[in-house]
Order: C-alpha cells, then sequence, then structure tokens
C-alpha cells in the first residue's frame, strides 16, 4: 500500500463521526431539535448507530473485493462509533424518554418484540466494544475472538428488524439498509466458499 | 567515485530536510484529516436529512383572522397550557404531503384551498353542494381547547375553531337509514405530491358513527389559534374528534356521505391488527407495537398518563355503553 502509516485515518473517522452526537447534544440542550426533540434525537442515534454498524461490518468485505487494506484498519474505530451511537440511543430512550420509568422500561424490552430486538442488539455490541482491544485479541486467541467479533453481523440484522418493526407503513428506508448488509454478507459467503474449493483442491481426497 | 564526493556536513549542519518533509507531511495529513471527518460527519448528515428537524419547517403567516369568533364555550374546554402555534403547524403527519413531520410545512402551502366545494350527500334528505366559505359562513364558529391525542403517544392542546358537525348534520337531515358518516379528503397527486406513492390508498378515508358525528364535541374545524388552518393542519375543513386518535382527524374535506354501512377507513384499511374503526383514545388497549398508557406533551420532557377517552370520559363513556373496548378498538 502506497501510504502505511495514514496517521489521521482513525482520529478523523472518530471526530467526523462523534460531531453529529456533539451537535445533537448541543441543539437538544438548547430545546432547537424541534417540536418532538425526544423523538428526533432518538431517530437520529438509532439511525446512525445501524448506518455505522454496517459501514464497519463493509471493511472486510470492500478489502476483499478491492484489495485495499485500509479498510481493516478502520473497522475497530466505525465498531466502536456504532457502539457508542447505540448506547446513546439507549440512553436517551431509557433516560429523556422513559424517565428511568424501570416498570415501564421492563414490559417494553420484554412485551414489545420491536424493542426486544433493539435491546438485544445493543447487548450483542457491549462485549463486543468491551473486547475490541488488541489485549483482548491477544487474551482470547484470534480464531475466539473473531468468531465471537461475528456477533456484529447478528446485531445489524436485529438494528435493521428493530427499525422496520418501528416505522408506522413505510419501510423503504429499513429495506434499503437490509439490501445492503444482505450485499456485504453474499460477498463474505462467497469468499467463505471460494476458501473452502480452494482448501479442498489442496488436499485431494 | 566514491572518493569524489564531498565530505559530508557535520550531523549539527545537516539542512533539516526531513523536518522540512515532515512539515510538508504534516500539512498534508491535517487536510486529509479534515477532509475525512467532514466526509464522515457530511455523510451522517446526508443520512439524517431525511428526519430535518420539524422547526425548518415553513411556518405559516399569521394570516387574516378568519370570521367573527362565538367565545369559547367554555363546557369542553381544557384550561391547559395550549401548544405553541409553530409546534403546531410543523408537526403534523399529513401523508399527502410526505411521511416526515416537517413535510406537511414544507409542501403544503402550495395546497390551494380556495375555491374549494364540498359534497354531502347520502343518506340525507337535502344533500348540499357547496362552496367552502359559504359553509363556514352558515354557521357561527366557535373557538374550542381541545387535547389531540396522536396514536404514536404524543399529544398538543390546540384552540381550534370551527363548527359543531352536528349543525351540519341537522341542516342536511339524515334519513332514518342513515347510520354512520363517511368523509373524503381531496385526492389530487399534483398539488399533493404523496399521493404519488402508494403508501396509503388514496384518496384518505375516514368515518364515525352517527351518533359519534353529532356529538357536540365533534367539530368540523376552519381555524386554530383565532386564524384560518394552515394547509398542513388540513385546510380548508378538517375534522376534530378529540377523544378519538388523531388520524380519526381528516383533513381537507371534499366529501361527506351519510351511509347505512360502516364506511372503510384508510388506517384500518393499512392495517386492521393495529388501527381499529373506532380508534377511541384508550390507555388499556395498548397498540401492537408500543404503549398507549403514557404519551409526551409536545414541549414537555417527562411522560404523561393517557387518559380514558383522552380525558373526555365523562362525556362520551356513554356512546359505547356495553360494548367491548378491547375488541371494538
Amino acid at each position: 500500500m502506497a501510504s502505511s502509516k495514514l496517521p489521521w485515518l482513525n482520529p478523523a473517522i472518530a471526530v467526523g463521526g462523534l460531531a453529529p452526537l456533539l451537535q445533537l447534544a448541543v441543539l437538544g440542550t438548547q430545546g432547537e431539535l424541534g417540536a418532538n426533540g425526544i423523538e428526533f434525537a432518538l431517530n437520529q442515534t438509532g439511525l446512525f448507530a445501524l448506518a455505522v454498524l454496517i459501514a464497519s461490518l463493509a471493511c472486510t468485505p470492500v478489502r476483499l473485493v478491492t484489495g485495499w487494506t485500509w479498510p481493516a484498519r478502520i473497522r475497530r474505530t466505525l465498531g466502536l462509533l456504532a457502539f457508542t451511537y447505540a448506547a446513546a440511543h439507549f440512553l436517551t430512550y431509557a433516560v429523556l424518554d422513559q424517565g428511568l420509568d424501570v416498570r415501564a422500561m421492563a414490559e417494553d424490552v420484554f412485551t414489545r418484540p420491536f424493542i426486544t430486538v433493539g435491546f438485544t442488539a445493543l447487548m450483542l455490541l457491549a462485549p463486543l466494544a468491551v473486547t475490541s482491544t488488541n489485549k483482548w485479541v491477544r487474551r482470547l486467541g484470534f480464531p475466539k475472538w473473531q468468531r465471537l467479533h461475528r456477533l456484529a453481523y447478528v446485531a445489524a440484522v436485529l438494528g435493521v428488524v428493530h427499525f422496520v418493526w418501528r416505522v408506522k407503513k413505510d419501510v423503504t428506508e429499513p429495506v434499503l439498509y437490509g439490501a445492503v448488509l444482505a450485499l456485504l454478507f453474499a460477498v463474505r459467503l462467497g469468499e467463505a466458499l471460494r476458501k473452502r474449493r480452494a482448501l479442498a483442491r489442496e488436499r485431494p481426497a | 567515485m566514491r572518493d569524489k564526493l564531498p565530505p559530508e556536513p557535520p550531523g549539527s549542519e545537516v539542512t533539516p530536510e526531513k523536518l522540512y518533509l515532515r512539515r510538508r507531511e504534516l500539512i498534508k495529513n491535517a487536510g486529509l484529516f479534515a477532509g475525512t471527518a467532514a466526509v464522515v460527519g457530511g455523510g451522517l448528515y446526508l443520512l439524517g436529512m431525511k428526519r430535518t428537524r420539524p422547526m425548518d419547517g415553513f411556518v405559516p403567516d399569521a394570516g387574516a383572522v378568519a370570521q367573527p369568533v362565538a367565545p369559547a364555550q367554555g363546557v369542553f374546554d381544557t384550561d391547559e397550557p395550549r401548544t405553541p402555534y409553530e409546534d403546531i403547524t410543523t408537526y403534523n403527519n399529513f401523508y399527502e404531503f410526505g411521511l416526515d413531520k416537517n413535510d406537511p410545512a414544507r409542501r403544503a402551502h402550495a395546497l390551494k384551498t380556495r375555491p374549494w366545494t364540498v359534497v354531502i350527500d347520502g343518506e340525507v334528505h337535502k344533500p348540499w353542494t357547496v362552496d367552502v366559505d359559504q359553509l363556514i359562513s352558515a354557521f357561527p364558529l366557535e373557538e374550542r381547547v381541545y387535547r389531540m391525542r396522536c396514536v404514536e403517544a404524543w399529544s398538543m392542546v390546540i384552540p381550534w375553531l370551527g363548527l359543531p358537525l352536528g349543525k351540519l348534520l341537522e341542516r342536511v337531515q339524515p334519513t332514518s337509514f342513515a347510520k354512520y358518516v363517511a368523509f373524503t379528503t381531496l385526492e389530487d397527486p399534483e398539488q399533493m405530491p404523496g399521493q404519488k406513492s402508494p403508501v396509503l390508498d388514496w384518496p384518505y378515508v375516514e368515518g364515525l358513527r352517527l351518533d359519534e358525528a353529532q356529538h357536540p364535541l365533534t367539530l368540523l374545524a376552519t381555524g386554530l389559534y383565532g386564524k384560518q388552518l394552515p394547509p398542513q393542519n388540513g385546510a380548508p375543513l378538517r375534522l376534530v374528534v378529540p377523544w378519538k386518535y388523531g388520524f380519526k382527524g381528516i383533513k381537507s374535506i371534499v366529501r361527506i356521505t351519510l351511509t347505512r354501512e360502516p364506511p372503510p377507513t384508510t388506517w384500518n384499511l393499512t392495517n386492521k391488527r393495529e388501527y381499529g374503526f373506532f380508534a377511541n383514545v384508550n390507555p388499556a388497549v395498548d397498540h401492537p407495537r408500543w404503549s398507549q398508557a403514557s404519551e409526551r406533551r409536545i414541549g414537555e420532557t417527562s411522560r404523561r398518563p393517557t387518559l380514558p377517552f383522552n380525558g373526555y370520559a365523562e362525556q362520551v363513556a356513554g356512546l359505547y355503553r356495553g360494548m367491548d373496548l378491547k375488541r371494538d378498538f
């Protein structure tokens, strides 16, 4: 690769990625988010969480298709950014929307499928955020760590379902996100099949 | 060859070429950093654009006060703080103009609300096809300060201006066969671009049982805050049924037809399981996907409990005596 260091890449993604969150917080505290600011903040943080999570899952497929290596280097930053938005989304719901009413939230999480899947997605992302450090990769060993982090795909699927079930009628936008996710999955599946065939050729029966 | 090269200067005197290059690299990296950050931030901004802030909508000019206003009637009025005009006119569900809350404010001002003809027909002795201004001037307008509870669990307090639907029905004289009242919104995809998308079956239709339509709370609104109704709120004529979820309040009405059978209603056609014909506000019957036990009053942060019949139980509960409201939701 031409530029092997790219020291600016991850800081730039972190700063650019967090800017909308900062803007939401500032406008929100000034009451500048419109008639239903809490709903607006919920929609924005949820959308960004899903978009950035899907972007993080795009890193490996993009590398496979293009041969570029830089996408692999921003995967962790994107993953942590997605978790940050997912956590902000949940905190907006829990603190501002529900006023920390534990009973109402428990009812939501356990009896309303759309909230159940959203909450599950967050619960899946939390251990991935914790184990995102190099130290944890070493501690778990790479194969095990990699298997664990495939949960990000499950979280993204749940995120799309959460989005589909949330809209009142028009599912165009959530379905679009689902289609991108399916495409990424197809690339990885194709790669896995190719690898398996290559392996089979190496070891004739 | 080697011997011919001049001796290297001592290390301390080396032209800081590396430093010079590093400086250039720093500048380059700073540029790349800023560019990438802007692309990432801008990308998220564009993704979120579909949901621009409701306040970015077009706040209609105050406009002329509609007609002489009869003083608020009092008995039905709530004395709760009124939702600001700006919120009422920029946070709307009016799918004829788009799905986002601020789409109606941004796009509905092009709706031509005059001249406007309203047809009142069906099971009536005196069908009436009438210009909306003529209709409005045929009745004294009243101000009514009502709570409005949306099925999406938010609510407002709106000072409407309008005429009780019952007065209009008296004038057209329902036949003894009339049991229901059906309402239809204008269908004109050129003026209502949302109708170009098949998100709902157009035109929007709604209906009430005749006794609900005749109830003194039921209003045909022509204005709010003492001004003409802005298009995004359903000009020139819309239904207001304060004990029912907001989607019953059909906007920009062109036809009112009295019928023998229950008329189809748009959201019920769209999803029978989630939206019933009656759609009475009921904290005990949840929407299949979310709770209806509480609501957010626009302008407030914490939720407040939702009241049966939106707080109008005393006036309207009698209409549903003997009915199973969990089944007939």
